[in-house]
């Protein structure tokens, strides 16, 4: 059974706040579904499907925004599994929907870390307790050096330079220059990240995503409602998702979820590399971004490097991405993964602007979840606006 | 408030449980060992009641002569967390071992400039707490 064009998204919401002392995590959430229905052109009474993480909310989770918002969903999906949860809950949604399980599903994510000073990136190194983390956290893993440890690899085994990362952060922020609602807008340089202080080695400030407050959803329906809706529907193509880890000490580090969810995606979505006219992928870390790409086909391993450069990822380059400014730049709350999808939705749309990539017709997402080097997820879509 | 006399190991310490009890009581005899499936021979770490390969419960402890190289790293310039923010930096590191296996774990008696991916290392042991050893490694002499 093919999920293909059957199922699309409907309407979307970024939410504009970069700093919300003010608000509740479960206010910015309830404002982003208020946002996505208003865009779609329906009402809270449509919605029979919720998805969220549920973490950073207490044991009941989903559970609880729910009757924040008093919803009584016939399906539900709670998928935790870090920054792409989001990516992966659409894909869910849209097998949900095909299969009849609900009709309107809401995507919504919320978070406050900034105005509540998480160190999302180089903060707690406890674990959770599970066994994996029994032989990690002693020695003091972080989110940053765990990405760093893939950047050191792949420079060791492939020449991989730290100007190539560079430009990568460089192109977020021109991108985020061209988004009103981005955190940081002020032009920046390679010179600027390769003299910003050395976090984790080989990663220095720069090539680290920010951290802001924020908030977005999704609403999801079936292609045949979403025809009737206000905005042109964003057909959701292919989806896959994987997960990689140490592999019992056994794992080739440089090989990421992304080959497998990538490849799934493709194949399910029925479209060629060649096809995809803008990309949004996970940017965490600069290194997230070029090891994706690789893992993904858009490049030969070992060839990131080159692929990155030379302005091609610009939304006027040859392959752009992360036209919004990305979680480098335009804001990174803990788990962007809800953002990837609503830029590409709104890039298919044609409603980007000065940032807007030329004749975008197809589009596709990739989030990351964890952390590259430790234990990670990755979930793919492919969309289209045909 | 006075300063305590000792200064209390802060760092995260692993919950030692039936499971891998083996293989910290092993380290803290200054033994690093991984563990081989009876059934089906396929290696692992870190130690866990079953093979991954076959799920045998069937295991055999196999001591490693402690040598490996180093398979990527980092140095941490900054962690938040308590008994990292006071030893800045720190090297992390994945050392593949002789046998074939990856562990992280941390280089020391080095500093960052110094360490080479494909670099000879040893193991060293550090008894942190009267129950706990961890394996760290350094240079190979």
């Amino acid at each position: 059974m093919s999920l293909s064009r059957k199922t699309a998204v409907a309407g979307v919401y970024e939410h504009p706040t970069r700093f919300a002392p003010d608000k509740s995590m479960f206010q910015i959430m309830a404002e982003s579904v208020r946002g996505a229905l208003d865009d779609a052109g329906l009402t809270i009474k449509d919605v029979d499907g919720l998805a969220t993480t549920g973490m950073g909310m207490g044991g009941m989770g989903i559970i609880s925004f729910a009757d924040y918002l008093n919803l009584t969903p016939n399906y539900v999906d709670s998928t935790a599994i870090g920054g792409s949860s989001f990516v992966a809950h659409t894909a869910h949604a849209a097998a949900a929907i095909a299969a009849g399980l609900c009709e309107v599903c809401v995507v919504v994510y919320g978070s406050t870390a900034a105005s509540q000073r998480f160190a999302i990136g180089t903060g707690g190194a406890g674990g959770s307790g599970d066994p994996p983390d029994q032989y990690d956290a002693p020695f003091g893993v972080t989110t940053v050096g765990a990405y760093a440890m893939i950047a050191q690899r792949h420079m060791h085994d492939y020449g991989t330079t730290p100007e190539q990362l560079a430009e990568i952060a460089v192109t977020m922020r021109l991108h985020a220059s061209m988004n009103p609602v981005a955190k940081y807008r002020d032009r920046i340089t390679v010179e600027d990240v390769l003299a910003s202080r050395v976090i984790s080695s080989p990663l220095h400030l720069l090539d680290c995503c920010i951290i802001s407050d924020g908030g977005g959803a999704l609403v999801i329906t079936s292609a045949e409602r979403a025809k009737n809706l206000k905005k042109k529907p964003v057909y959701i193509l292919g989806v896959g998702e994987a997960v990689r880890h140490a592999a019992r000490g056994q794992r080739d580090y440089l090989d990421i979820a992304a080959a497998q969810s990538g490849k799934l995606a493709f194949e399910r979505a029925g479209v060629a590399h060649k096809d995809i006219d803008m990309a949004m992928i996970y940017d965490s870390f600069t290194i997230t971004v070029l090891t994706t790409l690789e893992n993904l086909g858009f490049c030969k391993r070992g060839e990131g490097g080159a692929f990155v450069s030379g302005g091609r990822l610009r939304y006027d380059g040859a392959f752009p991405i992360n036209t919004d400014g990305g979680g480098l730049s335009s804001n990174h709350p803990g788990m962007r993964g809800i953002f990837l999808v609503i830029e590409a939705a709104k890039q298919l749309r044609g409603e980007c602007g000065p940032r807007q990539v030329k004749n975008c017709k197809t589009a596709l997402v990739h989030g990351t979840g964890g952390a590259l080097g430790t234990r990670h997820s990755g979930a793919t879509l492919i969309l289209s606006n045909q | 408030m006075p300063e305590p006399k000792e200064k209390k190991y802060a760092k995260p310490l692993p919950h030692i449980d039936e499971e891998n009890r083996p293989w910290w009581e092993a380290l803290k005899r200054h033994e690093l060992y991984i563990q081989k499936c009876r059934d089906c021979g396929d290696l692992r770490y870190y130690p866990r009641a079953l093979c991954t390969n076959c799920l045998s419960s069937r295991t055999e402890w196999l001591r490693t002569s402690g040598h490996g190289k180093v398979y990527t790293f980092t140095a941490t310039y900054q962690n938040q967390a308590a008994g990292f923010r006071e030893s800045l930096p720190y090297i992390m590191a994945y050392v593949e071992l002789d046998e074939g296996l990856k562990m992280l774990t941390n280089l020391v008696e080095c500093r960052p400039e110094q360490v080479k991916i494909g670099m000879p290392v040893e193991v060293v042991y550090e008894d942190v707490t009267p129950e706990v050893t961890l394996a760290k490694f350094r240079p190979a002499r």
